[in-house]
């Protein structure tokens, strides 16, 4: 059904149930708002984006009342600009004036709803909540007296990833964001996805910022900087310099941490190929030759790691226990690397540009990550923290030329790099998995059932006459179907739903991770994953013919699976539950 | 006592002022009941309070409930012989209470035993009821409540036929009606008294709406602060499924409907339907926003009629005698009665319940008896605090929905308070702006913050701090606040604050410019002083004094210290020659 209406005076058509505020959107007419996400549902807490239909005094919320039939709306008149510009009053009189050290400044939807609406005084006198800041996971910050309870973070929390780490506590003036129970976030249910620090207008809550620990690293001639950047990193940080959405910056990324200071720049596409190695071997063996339970599921992403310790303990033989690609590069960084360059290892420092803010957590999750005898990696940064380290470091990298990675831990196949997007570690997987059963490759390497955004994608593929059953999950709300339908099959002894199962927290996977530039969308996380699969059309398809690959095989680690990679690459999972104190 | 005593004859002096003659009479009764006071098992009360005020000496006998007004000494006898032994009455001392209300709602409060449903029975109940489902469809209830004119007592006054008849035609799996009694508003205890008093008659409305929307499910959302309505609603459900009036095939008709209660756990802004339901659900009551509404996708994402206490208590009624018999009560657009919590500066506070279309001066003169003390009105308020104050000049108004917004106040859920010239209308507006800031759930930010920041600057402008802006930037707040607010709550705090600013501007300015509170009642913008050519140094203004800012003898007079005055006012009460004086 079409619904057609007039928004300030331009004919508008749009679906019926199409909220005001996108019918606006799509006749270029922009409503503020300083609550609503398009990832989200409408919250309705920020008042600004009111509009009203033509003869009628009421106001309307744009963000959330649907366009009916013959509305005549109108988005801009006296009164409307004043009532928004009162209440973006009201926010700011509880909001501290931190603007200039906040970690969002420039990048701050409030401060440029300030800066539009030509603020220039403080109207109301300033009422700060005093409450204290949980800096308790080292890895999301939140500082509530910054926060304007737009609830994106807590929609985010406790809809899309189904973690309900965040709550609001108590009313009125006091309401504010914190873990139910006003415990600590470490102590919560919280799985450090950062998908509410992705989604926050403010700086409410953030990335805890390790940019200092790099700079001092890479100002002593002592240690020998290294670096591995994620596969989702390089189509994404082109959006803090000006790029089109997905614009894949690899090369440039390589030139631009060299300028840094790293003495070697490495690819945690390669560290990817080694985990297909080693998961589609584990997959192998399970499941051709019966040795393991089934079905597998991946373990890249340490949310899910995490949610998993804390809700499905029972699902812990189930995983897989390969390390994550980053890990697995930075042990090698420690060992291999160190070995064949004689330098001490104690020397190397090792840091890790992700996507994600999860990752700052798994660096130091369990014992299985000092496997070199060192801390594996030093320190994670995130594409946004990179972005300001660029930026402060004054370099011109839109112009920098390309360059190329490091040799032996750097080079990579698309099989490793399309890690980055929902689907890819599982289609990565399954092109090696194919290969190890029937000794031969895939005429049609790629595997389009498992791409794209939907929240569950199940197929099943033939390999040499066997049927696996695939399925892959982002978002963590998703899982739980999957996983029960796996419980159910279990206790009613049937066949097994799936053999081989992917998850990734956040939604879109790595390129939507909660560590990367702000303002994601699925047209953005869409993007992103585009420029990855065109990416991997240019390479070498499968991990297993990775050269580097083969050369770390023979040359150090023997086999998958055999000891030295056991020691190396693998870890164990324990159960955490939480509300324990 | 009930028991110990057949009669009680309750005696209060309602003009006592530096005289009271209460005593006195009862020591006369006494005597001239002495000779059979025994037998009779009579008991002589001086009471501390009759509900009636200026009627000179009042006298109550029990279990009668005979009043008599303007009693003198030498109708003592007359009483005794006509009432006390016997069962008559005199008729020309008796009092009759004003004629103007008219009780529907509180049918049957204080009548019948509200834990008998066989007295509810008795009294015509779930006769309604009998009536629906002894042939009438759905549509044809939906029809008699549409003729009857009745609209939502809890505030918003929508047509309840209509509410009906939206979640009537959305199909769905199951329907929910609600009772919403989750009253809240300060002062305001209609719904209680329903509840507990005839809490049969809500039941059996409920019963008759999830008829008419086709619910076979019910909620009471009782605010868990009255244990009393909770324990009675209980009790009374209970009784409805023992005689086949609530659960499976009521009254072997195939219709089924069963009721639950949850409680409110004390926020008020869960008298707010989406919050309530969220509430319901087990979530943090917070309003969500319309549409979709609840009556096509509330509780549970079904559709579900939300009803005030009051409404449902009224639609049996009105299916027993017809929607034209209900119609033909009340206003225009408003029909039926209202039931008020009239308190305040009103001699005869209580509840009261009028056909709408009465006027303001009526209830407050003819059934509260008028002013205390005898003051000037200045104002009276209506709908609580998302309401307005209506000017003493405007009290003529007919009570109804459209008239009291006109004024820019509500009908609300029946909270009227009535103000004297001691009332601060800035004081009132603060005060109940500051209920609404304590109960605003924080979800939106006009409401969570507006509402903060203007009761900063009301606070500022009653403690003598208020600048030219002020007026200014509330205007701003409260429009912000009315029209960007999510829900109900936030968009009507401000409503007490603009109307007393725009019907008493001058008092703000007073305030404001010249720092001075002519109520009397902002203690920063008052001050006491000892008028020494009045003061006869008696010391009684000394020795009162809590915090010894009266020094001075007897010999020297007395000074009061204006730095360490709290500004009690007890010196001024205290002093009997006018010698200190309130500036």
């Amino acid at each position: 059904m079409v619904v057609k209406a007039t928004i300030d005076g331009i004919p508008v058509e749009v679906e019926y149930g199409t909220t005001i505020l996108d019918a606006a959107r799509s006749v270029q007419v922009k409503i503020p708002t300083l609550c609503k996400h398009p990832d989200l549902p409408a919250s309705a807490a920020c008042g600004i984006c009111i509009v009203r239909v033509k003869g009628n005094n009421k106001m309307l919320r744009a963000c959330c009342t649907p366009l009916e039939d013959g509305m005549e709306i109108i988005t801009n008149d006296p009164e409307i600009v004043e009532v928004r510009r009162t209440v973006l009053e009201l926010i700011l009189s509880n909001h501290p004036d931190e603007c200039l050290i906040c970690g969002r400044n420039n990048n701050c939807e409030l401060q440029r709803f300030a800066a539009d609406f030509g603020i220039r005084e403080e109207r109301y006198s300033k009422f700060l909540r005093d409450i204290p800041a949980d800096v308790s996971t080292g890895t999301i910050e939140l500082h509530p007296q910054k926060c304007i309870l737009c609830g994106r973070c807590v929609e985010v929390c406790q809809e899309v990833q189904d973690v309900w780490a965040l709550s609001f506590l108590e009313r009125g003036f006091n309401t504010r964001i914190s873990p139910a129970g006003d415990i600590e976030l470490n102590e919560s249910p919280c799985v450090k996805c950062g998908q509410c620090s992705a989604h926050c207008p403010t700086g409410a809550i953030f990335e805890k910022d390790d940019t200092s620990k790099v700079w001092e690293a890479l100002r002593d001639a002592d240690k020998y900087c290294v670096v591995q950047i994620a596969p989702a990193v390089r189509v994404a940080i082109g959006e803090a310099f000006g790029y089109p959405y997905g614009t894949n910056l690899t090369k440039k990324l390589y030139a631009l941490l060299r300028r840094l200071g790293f003495r070697a720049v490495f690819d945690t596409s390669f560290g990817a190929d080694l985990t297909v190695m080693e998961e589609a071997s584990e997959f192998v063996k399970r499941f051709a030759e019966g040795r393991g339970p089934l079905p597998l599921i991946t373990t890249c992403c340490p949310s899910w790691v995490d949610f998993m310790e804390k809700f499905y303990t029972d699902m812990i033989e189930h995983f897989s226990s390969a390390k994550s690609p980053h890990e697995m590069l930075g042990v090698l960084s420690k060992t291999y690397y160190a070995e064949k360059n004689s330098i001490p290892p104690e020397k190397i420092f090792m840091v890790s540009i992700m996507p994600c803010t999860s990752k700052k957590y798994e660096i130091t999750r369990s014992d299985e990550m000092f496997a070199s005898g060192y801390a594996d990696i030093d320190v994670v940064l995130t594409t946004r923290e990179l972005a300001r380290m660029i930026k402060q470091a004054g370099i011109d990298f839109n112009n920098l030329a390309d360059e190329e990675p490091d040799h032996i831990l750097g080079d990579y196949t698309g099989a490793g790099v399309i890690f980055g997007a929902t689907g890819g570690v599982m289609e990565a997987a399954l092109r090696t998995a194919y290969f190890f059963i029937s000794g031969e490759n895939l005429k049609e390497v790629e595997f389009k059932q498992v791409r794209g955004l939907d929240g569950v994608k199940e197929c099943e593929v033939d390999v040499a006459g066997r049927g696996v059953r695939v399925a892959v999950a982002h978002g963590l709300s998703n899982v739980e179907f999957i996983l029960n339908k796996v419980r159910r099959a279990k206790e009613k002894g049937e066949d097994l739903p799936y053999h081989f199962i992917e998850v990734m927290a956040c939604p879109g996977g790595c390129v939507g991770g909660g560590g990367q530039p702000y303002g994601v969308t699925d047209e953005l996380r869409i993007a992103r994953a585009r420029g990855l699969y065109e990416d991997d059309e240019g390479r070498i398809r499968y991990a297993h013919e990775n050269p580097y690959i083969k050369k770390l095989y023979e040359e150090f680690l023997g086999e998958p699976l055999g000891e030295k990679s056991h020691h190396l690459l693998h870890t164990k999972y324990t159960p955490r539950p939480v509300y324990v104190r | 006592m009930g028991n110990m005593y057949k009669k009680i004859v309750f005696i209060k002096d309602t003009n006592a002022g530096k005289a009271d003659l209460t005593r006195h009479y009862a020591s006369l009764f006494a005597k001239y009941a002495k000779p059979f006071i025994e037998d009779m098992q009579l008991y002589v009360v001086r009471a501390a309070d009759l509900g009636i005020y200026g009627k000179g000496m009042v006298v109550k006998i029990w279990p009668q409930n005979i009043y008599y007004a303007s009693v003198k000494e030498e109708d003592i006898p007359e009483i005794i012989e006509a009432s006390v032994k016997n069962e008559g009455v005199v008729d020309r001392l008796l009092y009759r209470p004003s004629d103007k209300q008219m009780r529907i709602v509180l049918r049957n409060c204080g009548v019948i035993d509200p834990e008998s449903i066989d007295e509810y029975i008795a009294k015509d109940g779930y006769g309604g009821l009998e009536r629906v489902l002894s042939g009438m469809s759905a549509e044809d209830v939906i029809e008699e409540i549409k003729k009857s004119g009745l609209r939502g007592r809890g505030g918003g006054g929508f047509p309840t036929w209509m509410k009906w008849n939206f979640a009537r035609s959305v199909s769905s799996d199951e329907k929910y009606i609600i009772c919403n009694a989750d009253e809240g508003d300060p002062g305001a205890y209609m719904d209680r008294s329903v509840l507990e008093g005839d809490p049969h008659s809500v039941i059996e409305g409920m019963i008759i709406a999830g008829y008419a929307v086709g619910a076979s499910k019910g909620f009471f959302y009782i605010r868990a602060e009255y244990p009393l309505a909770i324990e009675r609603v209980k009790q009374a459900i209970d009784q409805a499924y023992e005689y086949g009036l609530l659960g499976e095939n009521i009254l072997g008709t195939g219709f089924s409907f069963d009721i639950e209660i949850r409680l409110g756990a004390g926020a008020f802004v869960c008298g707010e339907e989406t919050a309530l339901i969220a509430s319901i659900e087990g979530k943090r009551g917070t309003p969500r926003p319309r549409p979709p509404y609840p009556s096509v996708k509330g509780l549970w994402d079904r559709p579900t009629v939300i009803n005030n206490v009051e409404t449902l208590a009224n639609v049996p009624f009105i299916l027993l005698k017809g929607g034209d018999w209900f119609a033909s009560i009340g206003t225009e657009n408003s029909k039926g009665t209202k039931v008020f919590a009239l308190t305040g500066k009103v001699k005869n506070s209580g509840l009261i319940e009028v056909p709408m279309g009465t006027t303001l001066r009526e209830i407050v003169f003819d059934i509260g008896g008028g002013v205390i003390g005898d003051k000037k009105i200045k104002a009276v308020q209506t709908g609580g605090p998302s309401g307005g104050v209506i000017p003493e000049h405007l009290l003529d108004t007919p009570v109804d929905y459209e008239n009291l917004q006109r004024l820019g106040s509500i009908m609300g859920s029946g909270g009227m308070i009535v103000m004297s010239e001691d009332d601060c209308m800035v004081d009132i507006s603060k005060f109940y702006l500051k209920f609404c800031v304590d109960e605003s759930c924080g979800k939106c930010a006009p409401c969570r913050i507006g509402g903060y920041q203007m009761l900063n600057i009301l606070n500022k402008i009653t403690n003598g701090e208020g600048e030219e802006r002020d007026l200014e930037n509330i205007s701003l707040i409260a429009r912000a606040m009315q029209r960007a607010s999510l829900c109900g709550l936030g968009q009507t705090a401000p409503n007490p604050v603009v109307s007393t600013m725009k019907f008493f501007e001058e008092e703000y300015r007073q305030h404001i410019f010249d720092k001075k509170c002519p109520s009397g009642k902002c203690k920063r913008l008052i001050h006491y002083e000892i008028v020494q050519e009045k003061c006869v140094r008696c010391g009684m203004c000394y020795i009162n004094c809590p915090v010894e800012a009266i020094t001075g003898s007897k010999a020297k007079g007395f000074v009061i210290h204006q730095d360490l005055c709290i500004k009690c006012g007890k010196c001024y009460e205290v002093c009997k020659f006018g010698a200190v004086i309130l500036k």
